[in-house]
């Protein structure tokens, strides 16, 4: 990457960062949106031109300091301006999910005690309308695209152009008045309130402080290099800790440009103009756009497909290795070379990472292959973890050193204890100050020490890489007290494209064993290129062959689990495949696709048995809805294949 | 919403029209009055003469009796391009897009008679004409936002989903800046959603532009729910004219539908 310039370290609150920034580099690009087809920019100077309009505005309209004000929408630089304005005011903003419904912004509206709220468009209008009754202190609604609003006569309403006008002529009239109330803010102020989505009870308000976002960001500077030449896309909910963190206080901190797409539609399209030097997604983004290059390659002329398959090849083989810097031969390196000129950089280009510097990934799993193939063709991708309350992560994985299964190695300053059935506790900068108005939810999140309880389990490894093997409260242990980590042991066999669902067993029993679902697709293909007839779902997965051929992934996890000393003991020792999908009509799967193991391990009472008692197969009746509501019954003797192979034994060995 | 647009005078005036080819009457003696910024439905069993009605009111044909009044003006002989520069422009049954196209330059072609730089500058794209096509850009990208199909301003029209092609094709008209815009079966071939979104535009346009609209529709739910006026042709003979509801309830308009018993 060669030599950076790095920024020096920033101190204050977010809005003072921001008005240093105008100082210091006000004739750079702060941000840009696309409207009308062209990228709209706004210097330093001009956005903290905008933010002290706003924020005088909103001092007229009567925000002050202690308040809390909504910001509702899509990525845009006015709803990131109503982020400083009310900050420097001294109010705290709250944003929400732009999708949410109406019925859950009430929940927050009221929680948050929301009098003021900046909102895109009439959309968002039409909801905080709608649930206006019920929150009784909801005064004032901003909105920022005046599309389909005209006839609207609501009190409530002003249109954001009226109320930064209004705002231009206070800063006129009292120019000092922006000043001084931007003096009065701490950085230990709580500087924004975001609500975690709560699967399981109400939705908490987690109070992070400027200071929290500065450390973190800062901290940022020194392990990735950021600087003010980087670009990124922001197009992930602005109520989301990591947007927060990356397009604002992270932009305001490192001074890079944020840039906020058209619509939600053309996000790939706006991705390959600004080619972004910073990148953030989840692992389903990746997967779509690998699964788009993959539906095209495979539409492409053979020359370019041969092209394709021959030089991935190469990359697949050396490319890692050039990322880590590890050593590879000169003939390895002049083929790689030839590839980026041929493919990887093309492809780069067409994706739009020609110029990423680095790219994260978190929140959930990432497939190995999917993580190797953007690593091989040149794409810095790394994985990090975190959430909201530790202001988006602790950990993140240094440069040359992406394990695919480790989430890396504590950020400076972050302190993380492993816990009984090793749930992670953190200690960090970035910690959130409390849960709003909630002393109950705080103190149980907190240890008595100030450690933060992540509900999470994992483990160090050799390397003092940081590995998560499941929630905290799922883990168990066999009966030789070796942890049990279901999903761990699931999403690795999940991995690999013939398995569709997996179920693992073994909490106080002696050993781990597995249900395996099938992926009809790809286990079928696999079948046909092999001449293997059958005649449906259920003839193909009771097929000895597609027992090896299950049995051979297992045997990998197993090896792979071999190698982690405090995993070792959870080899899978039997496993079973299925006769019917896992589904969600059924209840055997959340409607997010998760399974739920204590239903499955229930209805199919009489296969756990049989994989723990020995026998070689099991017959099994069930009941299956359909999607028009009936009912029937599907029957099967399954078979059950033991794994006492050398691996099975090599991992007796290493216990 | 419909309550707050103030409908004005006459814009249009049709004039016991008749229209024959050869031996069939096609229109005989349709006397219809378009008002400024309505929304007018024209309805009617296949073959009823609707969209007979709308070339002649943008000069494809030429009826043989009766005239037509477009802002006071009586015209006698007019060609499709006079209407257009007059501010009417029209939607096709049959979607009339250049398939090979990007949307953004079919959108573009609706500007074309807006343009006044000569060919030979057009051609060097200088001065004036660059001038020009910077405005009209501007224009074009506003109908884009407009009609929310910023992902797709670069892809070939002839890539597109039939129902997003129909809205290029409302694009493409709106970029004339109307006064009347006629549309005929905007809805034809679509599912649900692409009516629901259709039908949402064509309240924006006439909401936000004020554009006076003449549409031609099958969907009597759609109909019913956005035209101000309905009128109902029947055997190239107008047999009713009024409000939705009058309309619902006209005996003869029941029996051209639905048939009668002999």
């Amino acid at each position: 990457m060669g030599a950076i310039d790095i920024p020096a370290a920033r101190e204050g609150t977010l809005p003072s960062i921001l008005v240093d920034n105008a100082r210091q580099r006000g004739e750079k690009t702060a941000i840009r949106e696309k409207a009308l087809g062209i990228w709209q920019s706004w210097t330093w100077s001009e956005a903290a031109k905008e933010v002290e309009w706003l924020a005088c505005g909103l001092a007229e309209k009567g925000l002050t300091r202690g308040k809390n004000l909504a910001i509702i929408g899509q990525n845009r630089p006015r709803l990131y301006w109503a982020f400083a304005a009310s900050q420097s005011l001294g109010a705290v903003p709250v944003p929400l999910y732009q999708d949410s419904i109406a019925n859950e912004m009430e929940y927050v509206l009221n929680d948050a005690d929301i009098e003021f709220a900046i909102v895109e468009d009439q959309e968002q209008v039409d909801k905080l309308l709608e649930i206006l009754p019920r929150c009784s202190k909801l005064k004032h609604i901003v909105y920022c695209d005046p599309r389909g609003l005209r006839h609207y006569e609501n009190k409530e309403l002003i249109n954001y152009t009226d109320l930064s006008d209004l705002g231009q002529q206070r800063a006129k009239n009292s120019p000092d008045f922006f000043k001084s109330e931007l003096d009065q803010c701490r950085p230990d102020d709580v500087s924004v309130i975001l609500y975690t989505s709560g699967t399981t009870s109400k939705p908490k308000g987690v109070c992070l402080t400027h200071r929290a976002f500065v450390d973190v960001a800062n901290g940022d500077i020194g392990f990735d290099g950021f600087n003010d030449r980087g670009e990124i896309l922001s197009y992930l909910p602005m109520a989301w800790v990591g947007d927060h963190l990356f397009s604002y206080a992270q932009s305001l901190v490192a001074g890079f440009t944020v840039n906020c797409p058209e619509s939600s539609d053309t996000v790939m399209i706006d991705l390959r103009e600004i080619g972004p030097t910073y990148y953030f997604a989840p692992p389903s983004v990746f997967e779509n756009l690998l699964t788009q290059v993959t539906i095209r390659m495979e539409d492409a002329g053979k020359i370019k497909q041969w092209l394709y398959k021959t030089f991935m090849g190469v990359a697949n083989k050396h490319g890692p290795k050039i990322m880590d810097g590890e050593s590879v031969g000169l003939i390895g390196r002049l083929a790689y070379l030839l590839g980026n000129a041929f493919v990887y950089g093309p492809l780069r280009n067409n994706l739009g990472m020609n110029r990423i510097k680095v790219a994260y990934t978190g929140g959930a799993a990432i497939g190995p292959d999917l993580y190797r193939f953007y690593r091989s063709i040149g794409i810095n991708l790394k994985q990090l973890y975190g959430q909201t309350e530790t202001v988006a992560y602790v950990c993140k994985q240094p440069n040359g050193q992406a394990k695919i299964d480790s989430v890396g190695v504590p950020m400076p300053g972050v302190e993380i204890k492993i816990a009984d059935k090793g749930e992670i506790l953190v200690k960090s900068p970035g910690l959130l100050k409390e849960y709003y108005k909630n002393a109950e939810a705080t103190q149980e999140a907190l240890t008595s020490d100030g450690y933060f309880r992540t509900g999470d389990a994992g483990f160090f490894d050799d390397d003092g890489h940081l590995k998560i093997i499941d929630r905290a409260k799922d883990v168990g242990a066999l009966n030789d007290n070796t942890i049990f980590a279901p999903q761990f042991l699931e999403n690795k066999l999940k991995f690999f494209p013939f398995i569709k669902e997996a179920v693992c067993f073994g909490d106080g029993k002696d050993s781990v064993c597995a249900f395996v679902n099938i992926e009809m697709d790809a286990v079928g293909n696999w079948a046909e290129r092999n001449g293997l007839g059958y005649s449906g779902y259920v003839d193909l997965a009771g097929k000895e062959e597609v027992y090896d051929l299950i049995g051979e992934c297992v045997a990998k996890v197993n090896a792979d689990l071999a190698k982690e000393e405090s995993l070792a003991g959870s080899a899978i020792k039997r496993f079973l495949i299925l006769h019917k999908e896992l589904d969600a009509d059924d209840d055997e799967l959340t409607r997010t696709r998760k399974v739920r193991r204590g239903f499955i391990s229930e209805k199919y009472g009489v296969l756990v048995d049989a994989l723990y008692d020995g026998s070689d197969s099991c017959y099994i009746e069930t009941q299956v809805k359909f999607e028009d509501g009936r009912s029937g019954a599907i029957s099967a003797t399954l078979k059950i294949r033991n794994m006492d192979n050398a691996t099975a034994n090599q991992s007796q060995g290493v216990q | 919403m419909a309550g707050d647009r103030r409908i004005g005078e006459t814009i249009l005036r049709l004039d016991d029209i008749c229209l024959s080819f050869g031996g069939v009457n096609a229109l005989s003696n349709i006397s219809i009055d378009v008002k400024e910024h309505e929304i007018l439905a024209i309805i009617g069993p296949n073959g009823a003469g609707k969209s007979s009605l709308l070339n002649v009111i943008n000069g494809v044909y030429h009826p043989s009796s009766g005239s037509v009044t477009y802002k006071g003006q009586t015209r006698n002989q007019m060609r499709p391009h006079d209407a257009a520069t007059q501010g009417i422009a029209r939607t096709f049954q049959n979607i009339a897009l250049f398939k090979g196209m990007s949307v953004l330059n079919n959108i573009m072609t609706g500007r074309t008679l807006k343009m006044k730089a000569g060919f030979f500058w057009q051609c060097l794209h200088l001065g004036k004409a660059r001038n020009e096509e910077i405005e009209h850009r501007k224009k074009v990208e506003e109908i884009i936002d407009f009609l929310q199909i910023q992902s797709i301003r670069k892809t070939p029209v002839g890539r597109l989903p039939y129902g997003l092609q129909k809205r290029v094709e409302l694009g493409r008209a709106l970029a004339a800046e109307p006064e009347i815009l006629l549309l005929d079966e905007p809805m034809a071939g679509m599912n649900i959603e692409e009516k629901e979104d259709m039908s949402r535009f064509i309240l924006d346009v006439n909401d936000e532009f004020g554009t006076t609209i003449v549409l031609i529709e099958h969907d009597m739910g759609v109909v019913m729910d956005l035209s101000d006026r309905v009128v109902v042709l029947d055997y190239g003979k107008k047999i009713g004219d009024g409000t939705p509801d009058e309309v619902r309830n006209n005996q003869e308009v029941i029996d051209a539908y639905l048939g009668v018993a002999h």
